[in-house]
């Protein structure tokens, strides 16, 4: 059984219909990626996998981990190991990251009956982690994203990643606004916590962040449905083709590769 | 000589204890007689309805159609051991010079002020009297209860309270702590605490003004302080209101500001039913500045009003002034922040900013700048904002397995976290940042 299967998704944003039938499914140790172009639905994806109450599901079902994920609250998916890397990051001022993080940390830690960790423990194992994303440690006595540079805030979510180590990651987006050396950085990031049982869904309207984040399968997303499946060799094909190659119905319905 | 007021209003209750009061003739007799005109102003006057611009929003009515009794003698029966959840001590600094007043009284058996520094004088007011007359004669000179009747009813009424004087050039090594706290046996009560805080010039302290208790009970404080900051001194003065659930607090705080003085002011406000905080100062010389903060935390049917003014009468003068609000629950927050500019007042920089946070539907604020700027070379800004937490936030720290309680809670203190940075003494910052993560669920 795949970690996460979607099957005939529907949701709305308002009263607009954003996803109109998605399938998906996504096993253990494989990376995904999805992409599309602007407005075809794949922001929707992320945010409605980690349960943003804004968005509506008005059909379809979420298998995550053998329970459904629909019925559980934001908290409770990220306890369970589900964990977005926000395309916008959300600023906080007046809670240190240092803070939040040790909070998310150990509110997953309780949810696993483990104990909670002490700041000084905590500094221990962030010390590690900062160094995997090239993250100065004052960093950590800022506000949450509060200031922070673009690039700054996308390595920020990907230090959240390292430290709360999830089962199914999603990155929004996570290449925009990035250079290449900060694209790198959070490429290494991902690739580093690869693990067998783990999965990452990449979502991304361009393939660069795919010459370094390797997916296993590529999809692409138009008008709120999954169009084509395919392998790695499918974002190369959508770099020099474009997404009209795709969408203009050119090729069938479902077409794999 | 007994006063006449008419039969059956709200002000007839006092009049009794008043004379029983101006009988004792224990204080000076200028006092007596500042006592005696106040009284006929509080009889003239009556307690301010909601007609009144400065208490559009706050009715008083509670506490005028209650029948408080005076608590002029001394009572209660508060143990040392009970004044450490008041005392901000955290063990690991030396204890502040506190003087402590249960029910409105004096206790020197609970206060830690027998051994001062040089330049530090402390004395509650019945001794203050006699044994220093040149420094109590300030008293009713700072502030004026010719147009407030609950400063003109604690002047009536004034037998106790503190007197701080800070010689000059002195700098005191840690706060001085005034702590009123009251107990069961203040239920019913009223207690008019009148202090005096004189510094010299070029000194430095650090006042902190608790108001709590140990008990539920139903009690009326009505504080008046008048504050004198002489040129160059600075005077950090936090006024801490964490009154009994179910009391009424009514306290002024009015400063008057010498030359280059700086006088920095903080105003909490957890407690009470119905409380009323006017914190006031006089910028009187050049180069003077006025730094004028506070945070109120509500909930349930609590209603805390705030008012401020801040008088720039002199040129090249400063103030800024932050007060943010947390209300949940059916609470009604208020908060009016006036600022005159004199004519002759130019190069005034002031700034003035209120921030609410609304935890709950039913919650209300009602937020009221108020400038005259009778100045043209002046820099003068103002900005009200009222929201809810915000729901993208909240989402955010969801996603990361943070529960929405704990969510709600940090997004509460961090909206608080700035007003907060501001308090100097590191004990009471810490206690009310716990205290901010600890109040909301």
């Amino acid at each position: 059984m795949p970690l996460l299967e979607i099957n005939g998704l529907r949701a709305n944003v308002g009263d607009k219909e954003i996803l109109k039938g998605l399938d998906l499914a996504v096993g253990a140790g494989e990376i995904h990626a999805v992409m599309g172009p602007n407005g075809s639905g794949k922001s929707t994806l992320a945010q409605v996998l980690a349960g943003n109450p804004a968005y509506e599901v008005t059909g379809g079902t979420v298998t995550y981990d053998g329970r459904d994920l629909l019925e559980m609250q934001p908290e409770e998916r990220a306890q369970q190991g589900i964990f977005l890397a926000f395309q916008y990051p959300v600023e906080i001022p007046g809670v240190s990251n240092a803070y939040f993080l040790r909070a998310a940390y150990n509110e997953i830690r309780k949810a696993h009956g483990e104990d909670e960790v002490d700041p000084l423990e905590f500094a221990d194992i962030m010390d590690e982690k900062l160094a995997l994303v090239d993250m100065d440690p004052s960093m950590l006595n800022r506000s949450v994203n509060t200031g922070f540079s673009g690039g700054e805030k996308k390595r920020n979510e990907i230090l959240q990643m390292a430290v709360l180590q999830p089962k199914l990651g999603i990155l929004d987006e996570t290449d925009s606004g990035l250079d290449i050396d900060a694209l790198r950085i959070v490429a290494d990031g991902v690739n580093t916590l690869k693990r067998p049982d783990n999965a990452t869904i990449v979502v991304t309207h361009y393939q660069r962040l795919l010459n370094y984040i390797v997916p296993d399968f590529v999809h692409v997303l138009a008008n709120g449905r999954i169009l084509k499946s395919g392998g790695k060799d499918l974002a190369l094909e959508l770099e020099e083709k474009g997404y009209d190659w795709v969408t203009s119905g050119h090729v069938s319905m479902g077409a794999g590769a | 000589m007994s006063t006449s007021v008419v039969v059956g209003s709200p002000v007839e209750s006092y009049v009794a204890p008043f004379d029983e009061l101006v009988g004792d003739a224990s204080a000076p007799a200028w006092v007596q007689s500042m006592r005696r005109a106040a009284f006929d102003r509080f009889t003239a006057l009556g307690f301010p309805t909601t007609k009144n611009e400065d208490w559009h929003f706050t009715s008083v009515a509670p506490i005028a159609d209650s029948e408080f009794v005076l608590l002029a003698a001394k009572t209660g029966d508060i143990k040392r051991d009970e004044l450490a959840a008041f005392s901000f001590a955290t063990g690991q600094t030396a204890a502040w010079y506190t003087m402590v007043f249960v029910n409105g009284r004096f206790a020197p058996e609970l206060s830690d002020c027998a051994k001062l520094p040089n330049g530090v004088k402390l004395w509650d007011l019945a001794s203050a009297w006699t044994k220093a007359p040149d420094v109590v004669d300030r008293i009713g000179k700072i502030t004026s209860y010719d147009l407030n009747a609950f400063t003109a009813l604690n002047t009536a009424f004034m037998h106790d309270g503190a007197v701080v004087q800070i010689a000059k050039e002195t700098e005191v090594d840690r706060p001085i702590h005034l702590l009123f706290i009251t107990d069961a046996n203040a239920a019913k009560g009223v207690m008019h605490p009148r202090n005096l805080i004189v510094l010299g010039r070029h000194a430095k302290a650090t006042v902190i003004e608790s108001y709590v208790s140990t008990s539920e009970a139903v009690y009326f404080t009505n504080a008046v302080t008048e504050v004198s900051v002489a040129e160059g001194a600075t005077l950090r003065h936090y006024k801490m209101q964490r009154e009994a659930a179910r009391s009424f607090h009514v306290g002024t705080i009015e400063a008057s500001q010498a030359k280059d003085s700086h006088y920095v002011s903080f105003s909490l406000a957890t407690g009470a039913a119905l409380s009323r905080t006017n914190v006031y100062t006089t910028l009187g010389g050049e180069g003077a500045g006025a730094t004028l903060n506070g945070l109120y935390m509500l909930g349930d049917d609590q209603h805390c009003d705030h008012q401020t003014q801040i008088v720039h009468a002199q040129p090249n003068c400063f103030s800024r002034e932050l007060y943010k609000g947390v209300l949940d629950g059916r609470s009604h927050g208020v908060f009016n922040g006036k600022v005159y500019v004199h004519p002759i007042a130019q190069k005034t920089d002031g700034k003035q900013t209120n921030n609410t946070l609304l935890l709950s539907d039913t919650a209300q604020i009602d937020t009221k700048p108020q400038l005259e700027i009778f100045a043209d070379d002046v820099k003068c800004t103002h900005g009200a904002t009222v929201g809810q937490i915000d729901r993208t936030a909240l989402f955010y720290l969801e996603s990361r397995g943070i529960s929405r309680p704990l969510a709600r809670r940090l997004l509460t203190y961090a909206f608080a976290a700035d007003v907060l940075e501001t308090l100097e003494v590191d004990e009471i910052r810490q206690s009310l940042e716990t205290a901010t993560l600890e109040r909301f669920v």
